[in-house]
């Protein structure tokens, strides 16, 4: 079983998370403003990147806390966890941070 | 109107007698009735909340704190569980209420919620990696760590009072579920 670090808990089995999405991703300040192409696209359209991708997590079976992992899409390798409001490493912010 | 504490009934209560009798050396007992309250709040908050109910919160993750029958178990970064066994959830509650009305936090009773059961023996470890994941040893899961994680399809508040002895903190509608699945497991191993 694959071990994810939890930001809160530390080290604990995959099967306590929950996978949350691709992260980083802002809600428009002024949704009014939007066209409706704009706005089907901050709602369903997501990046499908082969390589490192940011996404949310859950402990959902554990603290309960939302964070995020920079995980390799080709290894399933997750090389850094991150608290809410906190940045991808520089290293790791690629095209699509 | 049946009060409150006429109306709680455990969960776990028909279990006892269906349980195996094969020699095993681990224990499953159901653990007594408490008041529980779960509570949301930053660090100013919940000093207050530990100076009113007598025990000291733990701010490390994954600790908890006991004084006789009263214990605060961490369950996340903003988030505890009080505990007081045989107490009267609505005089905890009430007390606990008064004193934080100053403070920006949530407190909810959630004494019905759940049930307790009480695995004791040298290989209760063994019986719950049957099913949770886990590293239970002493070195990983020292006594006074406790944690929500998972046993089998079931989510549940795990903790360590001694060294061969967890206590587990499950739904409900889960516990009759966990109870069979330890006693099972206990006879495995």
């Amino acid at each position: 079983m694959l071990l994810i670090n939890c930001p809160y808990c530390g080290s604990r089995p995959e099967a306590e998370f929950a996978n949350g999405g691709q992260a980083h991703i802002a809600r428009p300040a002024d949704p009014m403003s939007l066209t409706d192409d704009e706005w089907a696209a901050y709602l369903y359209m997501r990046d499908n990147i082969k390589g490192l991708h940011h996404e949310r997590w859950r402990h959902a079976n554990g603290c309960g806390r939302f964070f995020n992992a920079s995980r390799d899409t080709t290894t399933d390798v997750i090389k850094r966890t991150y608290r809410m409001g906190e940045r991808p490493e520089a290293e790791h912010q690629g095209a699509k941070p | 109107m049946l009060s409150p504490a006429i109306m709680r009934s455990n969960a776990l209560s028909p279990m006892q007698s269906s349980s195996t009798t094969a020699a095993s050396t681990t224990t499953l007992s159901i653990l007594p009735d408490a008041a529980k309250l779960v509570f949301r709040g930053k660090t100013e908050a919940i000093e207050a909340a530990g100076a009113h109910f007598g025990v000291k919160p733990s701010l490390e993750a994954c600790r908890f704190a006991a004084v006789g029958g009263r214990s605060v178990h961490w369950l996340g970064p903003d988030e505890w569980l009080f505990q007081a066994v045989n107490e009267d959830p609505i005089e905890v509650f009430g007390g606990m209420s008064a004193a934080l009305q100053a403070q920006a936090c949530s407190l909810v009773d959630v004494s019905h919620r759940s049930d307790g059961i009480a695995v004791a023996g040298p290989t209760a470890a063994l019986v719950l990696n049957h099913g949770c994941p886990l590293d239970l040893s002493l070195k990983a899961f020292p006594v006074g760590m406790c944690t929500r994680t998972v046993l089998g399809k079931a989510s549940l508040l795990l903790s360590r009072s001694e060294e061969q002895v967890f206590h587990v903190d499950v739904w409900r509608s889960f516990a009759p579920y966990v109870w069979q699945f330890l006693d099972e497991a206990r006879n495995l191993s």
